[in-house]
């Protein structure tokens, strides 16, 4: 089937819908989306939302750019984060007055929080500056943004998937295909401007705190056709999964005052992060939970350490991390005002990925040469204003603000633009890779590939990299790439084949994995959240660059692009 | 532990009416069911077919019968239930296939009350004030996740036409806040035929909510708005 519209938005999360706000009633939008809108993975985000609003002490929107900067090892492009920092304030009322539901001041303003890594000062302590609700933050964003779609009368595909990104020989967009779940039918979508708003991909690890939708798809067709991803190598592990089933606790936890604790008991980030203790970035917390775990100083022997909140009151956390309090309850049947929290670093969020202007429009080298009418957003993009390690509260940060420049230009892109014919029977790979896939007569199991891969992820791109774990996990990728060949699925119906869904989304988790250890293995040194140990410092002389890869038909090929630095020199990360 | 999982299937292309099906696997007891649905589509049967995403109760979409009840599967361990689980598709709407239902008239009814802020007054330059006493009225209604839970336990829902209790909470959602202007209009809506006078308090609805949606109070909140409003 066809579809023309002058603008489509893929995925309905927050960036997706923060577009689809400002396009609706303006053009003609759709927006197509594997799940119901409201079930996207901003949906699960918990603590924060930052922006320097000063409500309940001094701030400014320097700091945050600072510690944006700061917080990403300096890999941060800082053109981008300063619109970051300057439009979250203005998204952030807009969100308001589109009714998200704040949680208050005595005096009726947004409350605001602390969280890791945000400081007063350029990093003299902790700052209030995440907005929040409760601690389903992210679960409010979503619903508001959806609400403010369905107001302004957006065209929703529900549960389609997308199948493949149409380019022009000369480098145009002009669509998408996706399927229609519920029947297998393909459709074509025909566009002046399009998004990819799809998401992550921590699907490629084995403990993550991410959905089992979240499996790249759009930064995997992007790949497929020709696009580089930026900076694959860098993804973060937030240190507060609960143990073994990776599920999120929010650093709101410990923004609300609680501390994590080793097997002996003590608060082991006093000899990490002197100053910020427990509210230290991402990747530092990770990295000292497994060196006091790699010392014996886990909880006995075993490899997790405990998040302590015993010492708040009962009322702080039933009524701040209410969910949070649920969670360890459903799933651990633990109490977190009396007991001790058993976690571990689980894999949670994608620094890199397609590589974008501040004004969403995708880009292909150095020079930052776009793709007219190709946009992305959101996690699956890369601005890059979360550099090497993404500071809490920043990605949903990121989503609305980025979403919302996107949305803005898009509008201006299909005013000044017309149709531009779809290449001849646009629909053929779509429909070749689901027959395949349908009839292949093979003897292996996907989900027995992607449990390989998920270990194989875990083991060896994780937290610790060393040169010689990512050869071995890239020449395990090269075996399960040719295992893929030799699927077969037991379901071969049309209607809402979940088995078929599942088996394009690992080809995904495929192209995603293989981007991550090849960028990974090429950075000799260590930055951010990608850590080598045969590599152990941050090489600013060699290495103060993005990572840009491309797919080839002669193999995968790196290539490099400078860092923006407009108001901060690189210095010493210490917290 | 063993267990074995009684599933209500149900494929258009090649059955005429649905029919259980049973399969036993090795789980651990901190499992969830959808871990054990999960396990039995990879390793056993990949033509079991369900929706699932973040598998921690936060995005609604495994919301089926579990044992009778509905619940999330994400959010109903192994050992809470024994070694017999039966898990059916929710009531009232119609099966796709297996345990994934239309909710296409479900997400009808949510939009049916016109669940967004409405206020044309021209906003300030910052965030319009709410004291937390205010934010407090309509907390709990926040937090619905839109799984359908309430609404397909809802008896009145099985047998007749009605809004029924999700669509109603995310009406308190914005009856309730203090920055909406829309009460008369939404006020109109849920007073129809078709409204909040449907429901008989069974309370249904708030045992079935995986959120701990207080759902009776705010449909009976609401009720009594109407009624003060009227008078």
């Amino acid at each position: 089937m066809y579809h023309r519209f002058d603008a489509v938005i893929v995925g309905a999360g927050g960036a997706g819908l923060m577009a689809a706000a400002q396009l609706a009633g303006r053009c003609n939008v759709a927006v197509i989306s594997k799940l119901y809108p409201v079930r996207s993975h901003t949906g699960a985000a918990q603590g924060g939302i930052a922006a320097a609003l000063g409500n309940v002490e001094e701030d400014h929107w320097i700091w945050h750019m600072f510690d944006t900067v700061k917080g990403g090892d300096y890999l941060v492009d800082q053109d981008a984060a300063e619109v970051l920092a300057r439009e979250a304030i203005d998204a952030i009322i807009e969100l308001e007055h589109w009714g998200f539901p704040f949680n208050r001041t005595p005096d009726g303003r947004i409350d605001q929080r602390r969280f890791g890594g945000h400081t007063r000062n350029f990093g003299e302590g902790p700052v209030r500056r995440a907005c929040y609700a409760a601690d389903r933050t992210g679960h409010m964003i979503l619903q508001t943004l959806y609400q403010t779609a369905l107001k302004r009368q957006v065209t929703f595909f529900d549960e389609y998937m997308m199948l493949d990104l149409l380019l022009t020989d000369d480098g145009v967009c002009t669509g998408v295909v996706a399927m229609d779940i519920e029947t297998g039918e393909i459709h074509v979508f025909h566009a002046k401007a399009v998004l990819l708003a799809t998401g992550g991909f921590g699907r490629v690890y084995k403990v993550t705190s991410n959905a089992l939708a979240a499996t790249g798809d759009g930064v995997a067709i992007a790949f497929r056709r020709g696009i580089p991803l930026e900076d694959m190598e860098f993804y973060q592990f937030h240190p507060t999964g609960i143990y073994k089933m990776g599920i999120l606790l929010s650093e709101a936890c410990r923004g609300e005052g609680g501390i994590l604790r080793n097997g002996l008991g003590e608060r082991f980030m006093e000899r990490y992060a002197p100053t910020l203790l427990d509210l230290a970035p991402r990747d530092m917390v990770s990295r000292a939970i497994y060196q006091e775990i790699r010392a014996g100083r886990g909880v006995d022997g075993k490899d997790f350490v405990w998040l302590d909140l015993t010492h708040l009151p009962a009322e702080v956390i039933e009524t701040k991390l209410p969910d949070i309090t649920d969670f360890v309850r459903t799933y651990l049947g633990l109490d977190p005002v009396k007991d001790l929290i058993p976690i571990q670093p689980t894999a949670h969020y994608a620094m890199g990925g397609i590589p974008t202007d501040v004004d969403g429009r995708v880009t292909v080298d150095a020079q930052n040469t776009s793709i007219p009418g190709l946009y992305a957003a959101g996690e699956c993009a890369c601005v890059s204003v979360h550099g090497a390690n993404r500071l809490g509260t920043n990605s949903l940060v990121d989503l609305v603000v980025f979403g919302r420049r996107a949305g803005r230009h898009m509008l201006q892109f299909v005013r000044e633009n017309d149709f531009h014919p779809l290449p001849k029977e646009p629909d053929y790979r779509a429909r070749a890779e689901v027959a395949w896939i349908l009839e292949n007569e093979g003897n292996e199991r996907v989900a027995q590939i992607r449990a390989e891969l998920q270990e194989a992820m875990m083991t060896d791109a994780g937290v610790f990299r060393t040169g010689d774990g990512l050869k071995r996990l890239q020449q395990k990728l090269g075996e399960l790439r040719n295992r893929y060949t030799q699927i077969c699925i037991d379901d071969k119906s049309r209607t809402f084949n979940m088995e078929l869904v599942e088996a394009l989304e690992l080809g995904f988790l495929l192209d995603c994995a293989e981007a991550i250890s090849a960028s990974a293995l090429a950075r000799e040194e260590s930055r951010g959240a990608h850590y080598r140990e045969d590599f152990p410092a941050r090489d600013d002389v060699n290495w103060l660059k993005h990572t840009l890869i491309t797919r080839t038909s002669g193999g995968l090929q790196l290539s490099y692009k400078p860092v923006v630095i407009t108001r901060f020199q690189p210095k010493e990360r210490v917290y | 532990m063993l267990v074995t999982v009684r599933v209500q299937r149900f494929n258009p292309e090649t059955d005429s009416k649905p029919y259980y099906q049973e399969y036993t696997v090795e789980v651990e007891p901190t499992d969830r069911v959808l871990d054990a649905l999960n396990y039995i589509k990879w390793y056993h049967d990949g033509t079991l077919t369900f929706r699932r995403s973040c598998a921690h109760g936060v995005c609604g979409s495994d919301a089926m019968r579990i044992n009778g009840r509905n619940r999330l599967a994400c959010k109903v361990l192994i050992k809470d239930l024994g070694p017999k689980i039966t898990v059916e598709p929710l009531l009232g709407f119609r099966i796709i296939r297996d345990l994934v239902v239309d909710m296409e008239p479900f997400f009808a009814q949510y939009r049916a009350v016109m669940p967004y802020l409405i206020n044309d007054e021209p906003p300030p330059v910052r965030e319009r004030l709410q004291s937390p006493e205010e934010r407090e009225l309509y907390d709990d209604t926040t937090k619905c996740i839109l799984c359908a839970c309430c609404t397909s336990a809802c008896p009145i829902f099985w047998t007749t036409e009605w809004l029924g209790p999700a669509a109603i909470v995310n009406a308190h959602r914005f009856l309730f806040d203090s920055r909406d202007r829309a009460t008369e209009e939404r006020l109109a809506i849920l007073n129809q035929k078709f409204g909040v006078w449907r429901c008989r308090t069974i309370f249904n609805c708030t045992e079935a909510c995986p959120r701990g949606i207080q759902v009776t109070n705010a449909i009976e909140q609401v009720k009594r708005r109407i009624l003060f409003e009227q008078s």
